[in-house]
């Protein structure tokens, strides 16, 4: 074994602040403090700031500035988009179609529309996570006001038919929202080209090398939403609350780099996922969740058989390495991740997940780190696993 | 989340393994897929060695670690009567919503004993409700 390393893997849950996005945002931490609200000159630097953001976020998304609402998050923002449509909507109709692999930022509104007698489809997914085009047609009722499918999954990284699912949702005029947190920095957007049929997008900054509690919401001119915060009159009426200023810059310049060194950035995290899954996948009774290739550069979502995946994770992080786990132990939930369960894992299986998310930090020696130390744990935990005979073990 | 007893038990465990001669071997399991066999070779009512094997997170592993600790030695009346409140003292405390992985200890080491009792030709101890 090598000198231990620090590597983080787990970018997916969240991401370091660039400096120059750190820079950019002290100046309104410190003396640029104003409320940007306020008439005088700190306030309007504040306001300028703002505005400056906004059309950064735009210009990154190819949407108009006014198509922009600043959000606390992508919690916010998803769950704004989908009560906010519901109420508005729900003279109309009462019929929401989503899936069941959705963020809970999703799934839990959802839910809660539920109790409040709304009706909700949960399309099902194949084993890859794919949403099947035809099945949200065959969904869809008279009285569907809204339709919710993410961009790409968090957990494990399939990008969904989002471009064909929004025809479909045009077609039927029926407004079409998708939580893009995991994409932004990793696809490029355009609201008004490619991403046409999409009406509302939900991002975050901290996904993004941003700061976290800033998001925002892509609302599409013309549609109908009822307010989710309501106060003051701050984001053209829509989002009450003193903005974030700092926050905003920082989710600005964020953005700007991120899609501005989308290419080259793809690139490396590619060269480095597929590295890291071949050798990963040389490790016995290990599979791949999620789409060999309609797949996030980034993420990769392993499954291996007689362990659990919360003594992995740990066992990991005593070597340094920052993971994640769709196992139920390490959330406290009784089930285990509710996507894995979706792309029809059984339990047992579901149970010893990993996650590993690359980032811009991540380097061809953490790979290497990751390679050495990855195999050693995974023995470590089989040879205590009562379910587990080396003898048995599948070679490859 | 985990105290630094409990990391101890879980990345350094005491007792892996099997006994070849084990004379009571048990085995126990949760609804959470959490699953420990335990391995006791038994000698003039002492428990004279434990093992044992689990399936789990590092509750489950450090609680089984700790158990097959806590009874090695012990006459068997004494190691029945370990409970899953001695096991997550002993390891100094264990997280809310993870006390029920120090009872896989007990159960499995329940069942051990049983074996034991069933080849000896005494019958089970019943369980406390």
């Amino acid at each position: 074994m090598g000198e231990k390393r620090f590597v983080y893997m787990d970018h997916a849950a969240t991401t370091f602040t660039k400096p120059e996005v750190f820079e950019a945002m002290l100046p309104f931490l410190k003396e640029h403090f104003g409320n940007p609200s306020s008439l005088y000159s700190i306030g309007r630097e504040g306001k300028e700031a703002v505005e400056t953001a906004r059309e950064q976020l735009a210009k990154a998304l190819g949407a108009s500035p006014e198509e922009i609402y600043f959000t606390s998050g992508g919690t916010e923002s998803d769950n704004w988009a989908i009560k906010g449509t519901a109420f508005a909507r729900r003279k109309k109709g009462k019929h929401i179609i989503t899936t069941p692999i959705e963020h809970h930022a999703v799934l839990y509104p959802c839910k809660y529309l539920e109790t409040q007698g709304f009706d909700v489809t949960y399309l099902p997914v194949d084993s890859y996570g794919l949403v099947d085009p035809a099945e949200v047609e065959a969904a869809i009722r008279d009285d569907t006001i809204l339709l919710s499918v993410m961009y790409a999954n968090n957990e494990i990284g399939t990008i969904e038919p989002i471009h064909e699912i929004g025809e479909i949702a045009r077609e039927h005029e029926i407004p079409f929202h998708t939580d893009a947190v995991q994409v932004i920095g990793k696809i490029p957007l355009e609201m008004e080209k490619k991403e046409k049929n999409v009406d509302m997008l939900a991002l975050s900054s901290h996904k993004f090398y941003g700061p976290k509690g800033i998001g925002a919401l892509y609302l599409r001119e013309g549609i109908e939403i009822d307010n989710y915060m309501h106060g003051g009159s701050q984001e053209r009426k829509k989002r009450a609350g003193t903005e974030n200023v700092a926050g905003i810059v920082g989710l600005g310049k964020a953005i700007e780099l991120a899609t501005g060194n989308l290419e080259k950035h793809n690139e490396k995290m590619k060269r480095l996922r597929d590295r890291l899954l071949k050798g990963v996948l040389k490790i016995s009774d290990c599979r791949l969740n999620g789409h060999p290739e309609k797949c996030l550069s980034n993420n990769l979502n392993f499954s291996f058989e007689y362990i659990e995946g919360e003594s992995l994770l740990l066992m990991l992080d005593e070597m340094g390495i920052c993971s994640s786990t769709g196992s139920a132990c390490s959330s406290g939930s009784p089930e285990p991740s509710h996507v894995l369960r979706a792309i029809g894992l059984p339990p047992e299986i579901a149970q010893g997940s990993l996650r590993l998310t690359l980032g811009d930090d991540n380097s061809e020696e953490d790979i290497d780190y990751v390679l050495e130390v990855l195999p050693e744990t995974v023995e470590k935990l089989r040879v205590m696993s009562p379910f587990y005979k080396p003898e048995n073990a599948c070679k490859k | 989340m985990y105290n630094k007893k409990v990391m101890d038990h879980f990345m350094n465990p005491r007792n892996v393994g099997e006994i070849e001669d084990a004379n009571g071997v048990g085995e126990a399991g949760n609804p959470h897929g959490d699953y420990m066999k335990i391995f006791l070779k038994i000698r003039d009512d002492r428990v004279e060695d434990a093992k044992f094997k689990t399936f789990g997170c590092a509750a489950a592993i450090a609680s089984s670690s700790m158990a097959t600790e806590l009874i090695k030695g012990k006459t068997l009346k004494e190691a029945w009567e370990l409970t899953n409140e001695d096991v997550a003292e002993a390891l100094e405390g264990l997280p809310p919503g993870k006390l029920e992985c120090s009872v896989l200890s007990r159960e499995a080491i329940h069942s051990a004993i049983n074996e034991y009792r069933r080849k000896q030709g005494l019958g089970a101890l019943p369980e406390q409700t």
